[in-house]
C-alpha cells in the first residue's frame, strides 16, 4: 500500500512548479526578438528587488509588457480548463467528459458574445455573460441527462455534444449576420487564442475567480475519489453527494467561463491534461487537481510559445496548437495505459 | 446437481447458534415504504410492514425473487430512505436520522460489483473505508493503514494490495470490496446480492468468510439474495419477501416449506432437512410437462 502522503503531494507540486517556471523563462526568451537567458534572469531579479525602471525600455516593453501578461494569462487558462475537465470526469464517472465536450465552453462563448451585443459598453460584461452561459448550459445538459430521477452519463454526454454544436451554429450565425458591428474578436471564441490583451480589472477577476474555483474543488477532492467508485457507494462511505456535486458543478462552470471569456474555447486541454496526469501520478484527486492545474499551465504556455514562434512572423491560434499536439499525445497515452 | 451438493456440504462449516440473550442490534419494526412519483400519485411499488430483529454474530438473509422488495428493505436498513411507518433502529438509533458520517461508521454496504472507471490499487481502494473517520483531505495515518492491511488480511487478500483493481478476478474483487467494508469497522454489514457474479467456489468461500467474521468480530450481517441454497446454509434467520410483502420470518427450517417456496419462486422444488438440521432445496424437473 502506498497511500498519498502530504510529503509526496508537496514534492510533486514543487517539482511541477519548478518545471512551470522553467517553461515561463523559455517562453519569455523565445519570440521574434531573441533575448538571452542570462539577461532574462538578471532582469527578473531586478524586478524582484523593485528596480524595474533600471531596465532598458525596449526590453521591458517586449518581455514584460507583451510576453509576460500573455504567459500569465496562458497559465490561468490552462489551470482553469484542466481542473474543470478533471472535475467533470469525476462527477460523471466518464473519461470523455470535458468542458468542451459537455458544451460548457460553447455555452460560455455564446453567453459572452450575446452579452457583448446587448451591452457593449460595460467592461465586465464578457466574463459575466460567459458565466451565465456556462451555468445555463451545464444546468440544461444536466436536465437533458436526467432519466427517472437518475443521472445517466451517456445521455448527459450526448446532450452536451448536441448543445456544443447547436451553440457553435448560433455563434456562426451571429458572426455572419452581424458583420456591420465590431465583432472582429469573435473568431477567437471558436478557435481559442491568447493574443487579445486583457484589461487590468479582468486580470483581478480572473485571479480571484481561479483561486476560489480551484480551492472549492480541491476542498472536495477526497470526496471525488469516492465518487469515482459510484454515487451509492460514496453515500454509504459518508460523502454528501448532493453538496459535492453542486459545489463542483458551479466551480467548474466558473473556471470554464473565466477561461473562455479570456481566450475563447481552447479544446483538448481539459480532456488531455487530467488523463496524462492520471497516467503519470495516479488517479488520487488530492494530487490530481493541483498537478492538473500545474501541468495544464505548462501545456498552454508551451503550446502558445510554439504558436507564436513556429511560423514567424505570423501567429497561430493556441487552440489549433493544442488540438494538433493533443491528439497524437492522447493516442500515445491511451495505448500505453491499455497495455 | 453433484456440484451443487458438494457445494452445500462444503458450505456447512462450523456453526454456532447466536445465543438469544444478546441485545438486539438491528430492529426493524413494522417498517413500510412506497415509491411515489408525486404525493398524489398511485405508488409504483410498496413494501408492506416488515419486522425482524438481528443480534450480533447473526446472519440474516433477505430472500425473495426479483421485484419482491429486497432492495427497498435494504435501503430502509441503510437509512438511505426513511420508512413511511414503523421504524428501523440500529442499537436504538433510527438509521435514517443518523448523519452520513456516523452512519458510515456504523453500517457498511457491499453492493454488486461496480465498474472501476480509472485504475487504482486494491490497497488504496480498501483504505477508502477509513474515509468516515478522516478529516479534511483525509491523508491516511499509520493506524488507518494498519486497519486497512488487517481488513485485507481478514479476507485473505494480503497479496492483492499492490494489484490493480481492474485486473482482479470476480472473486478477488469481491474480497477487496468486502475488505473496504471491514475497514469501516462497522457494526452492521449489508451485502446486496454478493454472490451474483461469482462462481460456486468463490460463493462458498465468501459466505464461509462472512460466517467466520460474524463469529469472531461480532458483526451483524444482512445478506440480500435470491439464492435459496445459500440462504439455507448460512443464514440464522430468513426474511422471505414476495411482491413487496413480508411473508415469513424465522430460521431456515421454519421458513423453508415446500408449498410456500414453490409458490414464491414459481418453480417446482424439493425441500429436505439435511443432517445439520438445515433444509436443502433441489430443483425438480417438471417431468412429462413441456417447459417452454
Amino acid at each position: 500500500m502506498q497511500p498519498l502522503t502530504l510529503r509526496r503531494l508537496l514534492w510533486t507540486c514543487g517539482g511541477l512548479s519548478a518545471l512551470l517556471l522553467a517553461c515561463v523563462v523559455l517562453a519569455l526568451k523565445l519570440g521574434a526578438v531573441p533575448i538571452s537567458v542570462t539577461d532574462l534572469i538578471l532582469d527578473l531579479g531586478r524586478i524582484a528587488i523593485g528596480r524595474a525602471n533600471e531596465l532598458p525600455t525596449e526590453y521591458r516593453l517586449i518581455v514584460f509588457d507583451l510576453r509576460l501578461p500573455r504567459i500569465l494569462l496562458g497559465i490561468m487558462v490552462g489551470a482553469a480548463l484542466s481542473v474543470s475537465g478533471a472535475s467533470f470526469q469525476a462527477l460523471l464517472r466518464n473519461p470523455l467528459a470535458d468542458p468542451y465536450v459537455l458544451g460548457v465552453s460553447s455555452g460560455a462563448a455564446l453567453g459572452s458574445i450575446l452579452a457583448l451585443i446587448i451591452a457593449p459598453g460595460f467592461a465586465l460584461i464578457t466574463p459575466l455573460g460567459a458565466f451565465i452561459g456556462a451555468i445555463a448550459t451545464i444546468a440544461g445538459v444536466y436536465f437533458l441527462g436526467r432519466r427517472e430521477g437518475q443521472l445517466d452519463s451517456t445521455t448527459l454526454l450526448l446532450g452536451g455534444i448536441i448543445c456544443a454544436s447547436f451553440f457553435s451554429a448560433i455563434i456562426m450565425f451571429l458572426m455572419t449576420t452581424l458583420t456591420g458591428r465590431d465583432l472582429r474578436g469573435m473568431v477567437f471564441w471558436l478557435m481559442g487564442d491568447l493574443s487579445t490583451p486583457v484589461s487590468a480589472g479582468m486580470q483581478w477577476i480572473f485571479t480571484v475567480g481561479l483561486i476560489a474555483g480551484i480551492g472549492a474543488i480541491y476542498s472536495t477532492s477526497a470526496d471525488l475519489n469516492l465518487l469515482l467508485t459510484g454515487e451509492r457507494e460514496a453515500t454509504h462511505l459518508g460523502v454528501d453527494v448532493t453538496r459535492v456535486k453542486l459545489v463542483v458543478y458551479v466551480s467548474a462552470s466558473l473556471l470554464t467561463a473565466l477561461a473562455v471569456s479570456a481566450s475563447g474555447a481552447i479544446g483538448y486541454v481539459g480532456l488531455l491534461i487530467p488523463h496524462a496526469v492520471r497516467l503519470i501520478f495516479g488517479s488520487d484527486y488530492r494530487l490530481l487537481i493541483p498537478a492538473s492545474a500545474l501541468c495544464g499551465a505548462i501545456a498552454i504556455v508551451l503550446a502558445d510559445t510554439l504558436a507564436r514562434t513556429i511560423v514567424p512572423p505570423t501567429e497561430l491560434p493556441v487552440g489549433a496548437m493544442t488540438a494538433m499536439a493533443g491528439a497524437p499525445v492522447f493516442i500515445y497515452l491511451l495505448r500505453r495505459g491499455l497495455r | 446437481m453433484s456440484t451443487h451438493e458438494t457445494f452445500l456440504q462444503a458450505a456447512a462449516g462450523r456453526e454456532e447458534r447466536p445465543s438469544r440473550d444478546q441485545a438486539v442490534r438491528l430492529n426493524v419494526e413494522q417498517a413500510s415504504y412506497a415509491y411515489q412519483v408525486t404525493a398524489q400519485a398511485v405508488p409504483t411499488f410498496t413494501l408492506g410492514a416488515t419486522s425482524f430483529q438481528a443480534r450480533e454474530r447473526e446472519i440474516v438473509a433477505i430472500l425473495g425473487p426479483n421485484a419482491s422488495g429486497k432492495s427497498t428493505l435494504l435501503r430502509l436498513i441503510t437509512g438511505t430512505i426513511a420508512p413511511l411507518s414503523g421504524r428501523v433502529e440500529l442499537d436504538g438509533q433510527e438509521t435514517s436520522r443518523l448523519d452520513l458520517r456516523t452512519r458510515a461508521q456504523l453500517i457498511a454496504v457491499v453492493h454488486q460489483e461496480s465498474p472501476v472507471v480509472y485504475p487504482s490499487l486494491a490497497g488504496d481502494f480498501v483504505l477508502q473505508g477509513r474515509f468516515p473517520y478522516g478529516r479534511a483531505l483525509r491523508f491516511a495515518n499509520r493506524q488507518d493503514i494498519e486497519i486497512a492491511r488487517n481488513a485485507l488480511a481478514q479476507v485473505g487478500g494480503e497479496h492483492l494490495a499492490k494489484r490493480n483493481i481492474g485486473e482482479l478476478s470476480g472473486g478477488e474483487k469481491q474480497r477487496v470490496i468486502l475488505a473496504r467494508a471491514l475497514a469501516q469497522q462497522p457494526r452492521l454489514i449489508l451485502l446486496d446480492e454478493p454472490t451474483l457474479h461469482l462462481d460456486i467456489g468463490a460463493q462458498v468461500e465468501l459466505l464461509e468468510r462472512l460466517r467466520q467474521l460474524a463469529q469472531e468480530a461480532r458483526y451483524t450481517v444482512v445478506v440480500v439474495t435470491h439464492e435459496l441454497g445459500l440462504a439455507a446454509e448460512f443464514a440464522d434467520q430468513v426474511v422471505l419477501l414476495q411482491h413487496g410483502r413480508c411473508l415469513r420470518v424465522g430460521t431456515p427450517a421454519v421458513v423453508y416449506q415446500k408449498e410456500l417456496l414453490e409458490q414464491v419462486f414459481d418453480a417446482p422444488l424439493d425441500v429436505e432437512i439435511g443432517p445439520a438440521g438445515r433444509p436443502r432445496v433441489n430443483l425438480r424437473a417438471r417431468r412429462g410437462e413441456d417447459i417452454t
